[in-house]
């Protein structure tokens, strides 16, 4: 079984992040960029039913720019077997990833595709569900919980309120919760091993997919900042103010 | 043309995330229906105001829904519609972009304000940034952040219309379902919520500090991403931009600095209070109330006075 984990790059969740001056987009001169931390869950699982010989590849995926390649070797050193590098144009949304990744998911015969349930930059959660629908395969979303049994992937999954089991058939799409598990570090002789290793170049706008985004960015903004706070100089004060200004206990 | 609006499910009547999505419907000033899955609460979905028609599909399937299956069938409607819309509620999340796919258009995730029939308001970066987008002309889907809009009134008095629905998909299968927290609320859904960080300096004070106040003020309790690798509290406890964004009515901060992933999980909280010996904390500077003591003192007192007059 082939499994295909697809990985965005992004902004560390430790960086302030800030629109640039006119407000077209987000200002990302000089950040850090890491692994969405989702896909690392996505590609944890993944390596893990190969080295538990459920799985006889990783692959893994990721589309953009030149640097996006840094992320995919990061990948290989965390133990998928090779990479691709969809070269594309930053600006691609979820509907033209989806596209992308079926291509990949088609080509590579792949039984299983794994991406993290969602991006921390776009917070869109969209891309599993298209890529679910564009192969006409079935999906787990959110996924804490995963085993295989054959053709069958039994899995937890994250509700409103709780979770929900689940038996899906193969071939099907999965997104990995925080919760799936706890992905390994990077060991340094790892990176410098995947430093060596070839990734494949696969030339996005020679596929014949449409990749014009459906949803543009127009602007963006830092949301209006909270009322400035209170300092309280005891605990009985803060009792008060929380039952008399805020009201939220009673 | 109009809109359509997929049901949250209720255990039982209406959810009020479905009053404000009908709310949020009704800004193209166009008729609004809403699809209910199953039967039993098609009549209760007629008494909202502003609904022209209750479209109810009945299957046993729709008891647990699934995305493979709600999805077909809004494919199946989709035609009759220049909008489908929802609240931001599990099988939403899962089930529209499904749709959006095949009819190959965009869709919006979270939409916190309604710009124009094409130009959306959404939270992104965990709520640190808010974008504007332009989707593109044509069949709008989306999902709403449902408090930010009213609930629709009761009064309405919509013509249900039972509908049939596709054939099931049957590769998937639910197999069981659990309520999260035990006696606890859930954590993305508490009111109130307790976190703590890495000051509270091991697993077993952790919880033998957090633990009353939270069971006080039946709150969920939340760990910074510090905590949970420090391993004072499990992985789905953890609060911020990589684990669960909370939004609740008093979000209550205990010992810990305010990491950046953090804070962008708890910004939309209606009240922040943060207890931390240190002044300077990011955290102290975000907070509505704060207070500068040590936790380990502050904490219990806080709990005998909620208990001294909660008894007197």
């Amino acid at each position: 079984m082939r499994i295909i984990v697809s990985i965005k790059r992004v902004v560390d969740h430790n960086v302030q992040v800030r629109p640039r001056s006119d407000g077209s987009d987000i200002d990302t001169t000089g950040v850090r960029m890491v692994i969405n931390p989702f896909d690392e869950n996505a590609l944890e699982e993944a390596v893990r039913l190969r080295e538990r010989g459920i799985a006889s590849e990783v692959v893994v995926v990721s589309f953009g720019d030149a640097t996006v390649q840094e992320s995919l070797r990061q990948a290989i050193a965390l133990g998928a077997n090779r990479a691709i590098w969809g070269q594309a144009p930053a600006a691609l949304d979820q509907l033209a990833v989806a596209k992308l990744l079926r291509h990949v998911a088609q080509r590579e015969e792949a039984s299983l595709v794994m991406l993290g349930k969602q991006a921390i930059d776009e917070d869109a959660g969209q891309t599993a569900q298209m890529l679910a629908a564009l192969l006409d395969w079935p999906q787990a979303v959110a996924v804490s919980e995963l085993a295989v049994d054959g053709d069958t992937l039994h899995v937890t999954r994250e509700v409103d309120g709780g979770s929900e089991s689940l038996e899906i058939r193969l071939p099907a799409v999965v997104s990995a919760d925080l919760r799936l598990n706890a992905p390994r570090f990077v060991k340094l002789p790892d990176l410098m091993k995947a430093k060596r290793q070839t990734i494949e170049t696969l030339d996005c706008a020679a596929l014949g997919i449409d990749l014009t985004p459906r949803v543009q960015r127009a602007r963006v903004e830092t949301p209006p900042p909270r009322p400035a706070g209170q300092r309280v100089g005891s605990v009985a004060e803060l009792i008060e103010k929380l039952r008399n200004d805020a009201q939220v206990i009673a | 043309m109009s809109v359509l609006v997929l049901a949250d499910i209720a255990a039982t009547g209406v959810a009020l995330a479905t009053r404000q999505a009908v709310r949020a419907a009704q800004h193209w000033g166009l008729p609004v229906d809403l699809l209910v899955l199953g039967s039993t609460e098609a009549a209760a979905h007629a008494q909202i105001a502003g609904v022209r028609r209750v479209l109810h599909a009945d299957a046993p399937r729709f008891a647990q829904p699934q995305a493979e299956d709600v999805a077909r069938l809004l494919n199946s409607l989709a035609g009759d519609y220049t909008v489908i819309l929802a609240a931001h509620g599990s099988l939403a999340r899962n089930a529209l972009p499904r749709v959006a796919a095949l009819h190959d258009v965009g869709m919006i995730s979270e939409a916190v304000a309604l710009l124009g029939p094409n130009s959306y308001q959404r939270p992104i970066y965990a709520g640190n940034l808010l974008a504007t987008v332009d989707n593109r002309p044509g069949l709008q889907i989306l999902t709403v952040r449902a408090s930010r809009f009213e609930a629709a009134a009761q009064g309405g008095q919509a013509e249900c219309v039972a509908i049939t629905a596709p054939a099931a998909d049957g590769r998937s299968r639910v197999t069981g379902q659990k309520t999260a927290g035990g006696e606890r609320p859930e954590l993305g859904s508490a009111r109130v919520v307790v976190s703590g960080g890495r000051s509270l300096g091991s697993a077993e004070r952790f919880h033998a500090c957090l633990a009353p106040l939270a069971d006080r003020l039946g709150a969920a309790i939340g760990a910074t991403r510090a905590a949970v690798d420090s391993g004072y509290a499990p992985n789905e406890w953890q609060v911020g931009q990589t684990g669960t964004v909370v939004a609740p009515d008093l979000y209550i901060a205990v010992g810990l600095s305010g990491a950046l992933q953090h804070t962008a999980g708890i910004k939309d909280s209606r009240v922040i209070v943060a207890i931390n010996q240190d002044p300077e904390a990011p955290i102290m500077q975000l907070a509505d109330y704060s207070l500068v003591a040590d936790l380990f003192d502050a904490v219990p007192e806080l709990v005998r006075h909620l208990h001294t007059e909660a008894t007197a």
